[in-house]
C-alpha cells in the first residue's frame, strides 16, 4: 500500500491556483506515487475531479470537512 | 507638522491615491510618489498595439503631469522599506520617511521562470514585447497560432482570451484566416477561471473556429523545435507562440514583507499589510485572491486613501473593499461583454455587444482624464463608481 509521499496546502488559493500548483508537484513525483491536496476554493472539487480525468492520474480519495477539501491523487 | 505618506508606484493605484490623499488633507499631508520612472503605462492598450489598432506614444504620460501639484514626485528606484523605522531606502542613495506607507508597485514579468519563453515566444505584457509581437504578425503569413498562459497569477485575466478573439479577427481581415489555426491554452478544463464568463466565451470561440487546449499548463518552449510543452505532458507544435509570462511581486517587497511568491499578505478589507498598521498594499502588489488589474488598483486606491485620512486625521477608519472589480472583455467584431463582481458576488456577464465594446473605447479615450485624478464622476454612463464605503 502505497502512503502519501507530499502533502500540498492549498488552502487560501482560488482558481485557478489549486490545480496549477498540483500539475507541478504531480510533475516530480514518480508513477504511483500518491499526493494529497487541501483546498478551501469550493471551484477545486469539479477542477480537481475533471483534471485527474483529463491527465489519467487517479484520484483516489476525496472528502471535505470544516471547509477543507481534501484530495489524495495516484500518479498515473 | 504635515504627515508624510510616501506611496510606492505611479500606476493607477499609486497615482489615484497620492491624488486623493492630497485633495482629502490640504496641508495635514505631505505626499510623495516614488516611481522608478517616472512614466505611467496605460497597460490595457499594449493588447490594441500587438494587434496594431494603437501607438504606443498613446499609452504612455509623464507621471508628472497626472499628480497634482502638491504632491512631489521622486524619480527613482526605491530597494528597501524599513518597516521599523519607517524609511525607504532608495537606489542611488538616501531614503525617505514616512509615517504611512503606500505599496502600489505592481507586478514584475519573470520570462526567464520558463524555459525557452524568451526564444520561442511572443507577448503583449509589456509595450516592448507588444511591439514586437506587432512586427512579428506583420509577418505572419498564416499558420498555427497558440495562446497561452506560463503561470498564474497573471495581470488582467481576460486578456489572453480578448487577444485570440481580436487576432481571429485581425487575421480574417488580412485574408489569412483560412490558413491559419489560432487555439487558446487554458490551465483549466474551460477557457476563463470564472465558469460564468466560460459559459459566454465558448459558445463564441466555436463559432470563431477558434481551438481551446484544457489543462495546459506551460512548462517548457522548445523554440529550435517550434513546440511548447505542459506539466500534464502534452507538446504541441506552433508557428507562432503567444504566452503570457510569469509575474512575481517586485524587487523591493520580495524577499522580505511578502510571500514566497513575491506578494504581500493584505488584509482583503482593510487593505494594510499583515503586521503593519501603517502599511497599505493594493492593486497587483497584494496576495489578495481577485483579479491583479488595473481596475482593482482602481475600487483600492480610495479605500486606502479613505482609511490613512481618518488615521491622521485621529477618527476610526470607516471604509472598506469588497473585492470589486469590473473588467470589459472585447470578444472582437466590435462587440465586447463586462465581468463586474466582488469578494461576495460573481460576475454574471451578458451576452457580448456594441455597447460594451463601445463602453470600453470610451473608457480607453477618457482614462487620462479621469482615473488617475480622481475625476470618474459617478454619474458616468460607465459603472465605475469612486470609491464607495462598503464597510
Amino acid at each position: 500500500m502505497s502512503t502519501i509521499v507530499k502533502t500540498l496546502d492549498l488552502k487560501g488559493l482560488s482558481c485557478p491556483l489549486p490545480i496549477v500548483k498540483t500539475a507541478q508537484a504531480v510533475k516530480e513525483l514518480s508513477s504511483g506515487d500518491l499526493i494529497e491536496a487541501l483546498a478551501t476554493d469550493p471551484g477545486a472539487v469539479p477542477d480537481f475531479n475533471a483534471w485527474c480525468k483529463s491527465t489519467g492520474n487517479e484520484l483516489v480519495e476525496q472528502s471535505d470537512a470544516d471547509g477543507v477539501y481534501r484530495f489524495v491523487i495516484k500518479k498515473k | 507638522m504635515p504627515a508624510r505618506v510616501v506611496v510606492l508606484g505611479g500606476g493607477v493605484g499609486g497615482t489615484l491615491a497620492a491624488n486623493l490623499l492630497s485633495k482629502e488633507l490640504g496641508r495635514q499631508a505631505q505626499v510623495t510618489v516614488v516611481d522608478p520612472t517616472g512614466m505611467h503605462h496605460y497597460q490595457p492598450g499594449y493588447l490594441y498595439v500587438a494587434l496594431g489598432q494603437a501607438n504606443g506614444r498613446w499609452l504612455v504620460r509623464d507621471e508628472r503631469t497626472l499628480l497634482r501639484r502638491d504632491v512631489e514626485l521622486v524619480v527613482e528606484e526605491a530597494i528597501r522599506i524599513h518597516a521599523d523605522a519607517g524609511t525607504v531606502q532608495l537606489k542611488r542613495g538616501g531614503s525617505l520617511q514616512w509615517d504611512y506607507l503606500v505599496i502600489a508597485t505592481g507586478a514584475r514579468l519573470v520570462h526567464e521562470q520558463v524555459p525557452g519563453l524568451v526564444e520561442g515566444s511572443h507577448g503583449f505584457y509589456s509595450l516592448e514585447d507588444a511591439q514586437r509581437l506587432r512586427e512579428a504578425l506583420r509577418r505572419f503569413r498564416g499558420g498555427r497560432v497558440l495562446v497561452g498562459i506560463a503561470g498564474i497569477p497573471y495581470k488582467c485575466p481576460p486578456a489572453p482570451v480578448e487577444f485570440v478573439f481580436m487576432l481571429e479577427e485581425h487575421l480574417r481581415k488580412r485574408g489569412i484566416r483560412e490558413r491559419s489555426e489560432v487555439t487558446l491554452l487554458s490551465p483549466l478544463n474551460r477557457a476563463f477561471t470564472i465558469e460564468s464568463a466560460s459559459k459566454v466565451i465558448q459558445p463564441i470561440m466555436e463559432q470563431r473556429g477558434i481551438g481551446l487546449t484544457t489543462f495546459f499548463n506551460v512548462e517548457e518552449v522548445e523554440p529550435s523545435a517550434g513546440t511548447v510543452s505542459s506539466l500534464e505532458g502534452e507538446k504541441l507544435e506552433y508557428d507562432l507562440l503567444v504566452l503570457v509570462p510569469p509575474h512575481r511581486g517586485q524587487r523591493v517587497v520580495d524577499s522580505h514583507l511578502a510571500d514566497a511568491s513575491g506578494w504581500l499578505p493584505t488584509d482583503r478589507h482593510t487593505l494594510q499589510v499583515e503586521g503593519h498598521d501603517r502599511i497599505f498594499a493594493m492593486g497587483d502588489a497584494t496576495n489578495l485572491p481577485i483579479s491583479k488589474s488595473g481596475s482593482t488598483a482602481h475600487f483600492e486606491a480610495p479605500v486606502v486613501a479613505s482609511r490613512i485620512a481618518s488615521l491622521i486625521r485621529g477618527t476610526n477608519p470607516k471604509t472598506n473593499y469588497g473585492g470589486r472589480v469590473m473588467c470589459f472583455l472585447e470578444t472582437g467584431n466590435r462587440q465586447a461583454t463586462v465581468l463586474r463582481f466582488d469578494y461576495e458576488h460573481p460576475p454574471a456577464p451578458p451576452q457580448p455587444n456594441l455597447l460594451w465594446h463601445s463602453a470600453k473605447w470610451m473608457f480607453n479615450r477618457l482614462y487620462w482624464e479621469t482615473v488617475p485624478k480622481g475625476r470618474m464622476p459617478e454619474n458616468m454612463p460607465l459603472p465605475i463608481p469612486t470609491g464607495r464605503s462598503e464597510g
